[in-house]
């Protein structure tokens, strides 16, 4: 049910130093998160260039290019490093907590108690929903946590949200 | 919605019935707004008031009062002294009867499970704090409120803006009513032990007050504070303090630079300077008076001269703690400690940080007893061998887990002081060379924890450890620890975390055979 059409291994740095937050039956995201996060990415280009190129073109109004220019290397590097960044992310469920590892560059691996858990929350746009995906966050008594699962197929988020109450509840604490 | 145990409670107001705050509340509450408005007519109105009734005082040929269109001119000279008074009884009146309505609507109520209050007259509200998650209660006797003998008490709850407030009551009636809601918090009914439960009846109340002292149930005196801060160290501390040298710096600068011909840096200079010797000042009057003694309900912290606070943290809701030195105060020998609690209110950021100091200024030993209070669990040896590691600059032997030699690169100044360490169920994090801190973070608080590291520090094969807790001032982050031995701290305190936090029964503090809910499931 969670490893329904996902990705077939986690993506890591290639440096000896990395992290290694050890072995498991780490679950991947869903393979549609990449493309519902290019086509909104590579939406949002089209939107910028067009603008861009009317009011040059058309317009004349040169100035629109700087800040144009800049908003186009940035959506083109986050396009090349999608790929690599949805790869990252990985969620390894464990007796008394989950465990979430995103990022390349900037590693980072969270385990969080299910004791600890607030709330679990399911949100999907309505790109997300065309795809059939999902994200899921937890909510801790500390901001800091900010634990969000991205591109989860909504019926894995559906089965891990229901699994993750039922865990919490036998393992409720105070703050 | 039970009522409480009568066993239990000593105040007739906390007896699961609706009841209402002292009746001069509302003017407390609106008279400050009030008082602004009167004093601003007041102020305006002062020198014509004074002629109308001394005209011989009025200098001769001043005319500048007799201007067309003054309201006051207008009564006096159409003799509308009635319709004026008419008119200023409408406003008292209008006044008296919202402060009346707005009296008659805010009740509260104290039940075996929460604290409710409800308020407004239009737009009613009906706040609720229940007893199994209460952060703590505040006493607060503000300057006013002081004088006529009246205290208001906030029940700090779990969620943001979750505080309910209980304002303004008799001072005794508050003490008691505070001493109530702990004891219903603490669990004690649900003790097997508990006291049978009597029908009420004052003989019986009376009775159970005195064997109740008898007993040493309540204690009939308070404990005194276990540390003593002398005002000159109070004022030394703050003196020495950068923000009060920066302050200095900054208004000796801006008038050399203002001599030298610029003078317009005056305006940036001298306000920056005033706020922060202001702020400095402010540090200094709530730190009088400081005071902070164990109670069987938790630790009680006391602070300020004028507006004096009282607080009542119950066991267990302390989630970090840090300890910080400034460099100036390194020859004293004397630290200051800030814990991360559940506050409630986001909003109120200077209320929230004047709670979080719990010393202002304390030498190592009172350090180590202030300590003993916030965080039991961690007894006499270990909180000795704790900060004899932690607080010195980089001691023979050291237990602490430091940057290691080839990243010092990393931390030039702090490497080998810059060290993590986990104490069975406490994670301590030692920083800082010149700006010397202790985080100690109890692992049946931790919410969540985390490994980082960024692509300078996996060229070093070092990493990062986050330690996530409520929000507040302390922040329990260490950087660039050799990789494989922060992994495995990582795991520890993971494992650690989850084992204390089942073992930890806290919320209910007083109810000895409290059953963790796991062990209820």
């Amino acid at each position: 049910m969670l490893d329904a059409d996902t990705f077939d291994r986690i993506r890591e740095p290639r440096s000896a130093g990395r992290l290694q937050p050890g072995a498991g039956a780490w679950h991947r995201v869903s393979r549609r998160y990449l493309k519902a996060q290019l086509l909104s990415y590579g939406l949002l280009l089209a939107v910028v260039v067009v603008a861009v190129t009317v009011a040059t073109l058309v317009l004349g109004q040169p100035w629109p290019l700087i800040p144009g220019t800049i908003a186009v290397v940035f959506l083109v590097t986050m396009l090349v490093i999608l790929p690599r960044q949805v790869r990252a992310i990985g969620y390894l469920l464990r007796a008394d907590d989950l465990v979430l590892r995103r990022g390349i560059l900037w590693q980072r691996v969270v385990a969080v108690p299910y004791g600890r858990m607030q709330l679990v929350d399911i949100t999907h746009g309505p790109l997300d929903r065309h795809f059939g995906i999902a994200q899921l966050k937890l909510v801790t008594a500390a901001a800091a946590s900010a634990v969000s699962i991205p591109g989860l197929d909504q019926a894995a988020a559906e089965a891990l949200r229901d699994h993750l109450v039922e865990v919490a509840e036998n393992r409720r604490t105070g703050l | 919605m039970t009522a409480p145990t009568p066993a239990l409670v000593r105040s007739p107001l906390s007896d699961g019935r609706w009841h209402r705050p002292h009746p001069i509340t509302p003017l407390l509450r609106g008279g400050v707004a009030l008082l602004v408005v009167a004093g601003v007519v007041i102020a305006n109105l002062r020198e014509r008031l004074l002629f109308l009734v001394l005209p011989w005082l009025r200098p001769p040929g001043d005319e500048r009062w007799e201007q067309p269109g003054d309201p006051v001119d207008w009564i006096i000279a159409n003799e509308q002294y009635v319709l004026a008074s008419l008119g200023l009884l409408a406003v008292i009146v209008v006044l008296v009867i919202g402060f009346a309505l707005a009296w008659r609507f805010h009740t509260f109520r104290i039940t075996g499970d929460d604290v409710e209050v409800r308020s407004g007259i239009l737009f009613r509200s009906h706040r609720r704090a229940p007893l199994d998650r209460v952060q703590g209660v505040n006493l607060t006797r503000p300057f006013v409120a002081r004088f006529l003998g009246l205290a208001k008490l906030e029940v700090v709850g779990a969620g943001t803006s979750g505080n309910v407030k209980l304002e303004y009551l008799r001072l005794h009636d508050a003490e008691t009513i505070r001493a109530d809601i702990l004891r219903l918090a603490s669990g004690l009914e649900l003790a097997p032990d508990a006291v049978a439960v009597g029908p009420g009846g004052l003989r019986a109340e009376a009775a159970r007050a005195i064997s109740g002292i008898v007993d040493g149930d309540e204690p009939a005196v308070e404990s005194p504070s276990v540390v003593d801060l002398p005002v000159k160290r109070l004022v030394l501390a703050r003196l020495l303090d950068p923000a009060t040298i920066g302050g200095v710096t900054t208004l000796v600068a801006g008038l050399i630079v203002a001599a030298c011909g610029t003078p317009w840096i005056l305006f940036g200079a001298v306000p920056a300077g005033l706020g922060l010797l202001g702020y400095q000042v402010q540090v200094l009057l709530r730190s009088l008076r400081f005071g902070i003694a164990p109670t069987p309900d938790g630790v009680r912290i006391t602070f300020g001269l004028l507006t004096s606070v009282t607080e009542i943290l119950p066991p267990g809701r302390v989630h970090a703690v840090e300890l910080t030195q400034p460099l100036l105060w390194r020859p004293a020998g004397w630290w200051t400690v800030r814990i991360n609690r559940v506050t409630g209110n986001e909003s109120a950021q200077g209320g929230a940080d004047q709670l979080s100091v719990v010393l202002p200024v304390g030498t190592v030993e009172e350090v180590a007893r202030v300590l003993g209070l916030l965080l039991p669990a961690l007894d006499g040896p270990r909180l000795h061998a704790l900060l004899d590691a932690g607080l010195a600059a980089h001691p023979a032997d050291d237990p602490f887990l430091t940057t290691p030699r080839r990243a010092r690169i990393l931390r030039p100044l702090t490497w080998r002081r810059n060290g993590v360490r986990l104490d069975v169920d406490v994670l301590a994090m030692r920083r800082g060379v010149v700006w010397r801190q202790l985080v100690l973070v109890p692992l049946a608080r931790l919410q969540s924890i985390a490994l980082v590291q960024g692509p300078l520090a996996r060229r070093f094969s070092v990493a990062g450890l986050h330690a996530h807790t409520v929000k507040g001032p302390v922040i329990a982050k260490i950087g660039s620890i050799d990789r494989d031995a922060v992994t495995a701290r990582w795991h520890e305190v993971e494992t650690a975390a989850i084992t204390a936090a089942a073992a930890d029964r806290s919320h209910r503090w007083a109810d000895a055979g409290a059953q963790t809910p796991e062990e209820r499931a």
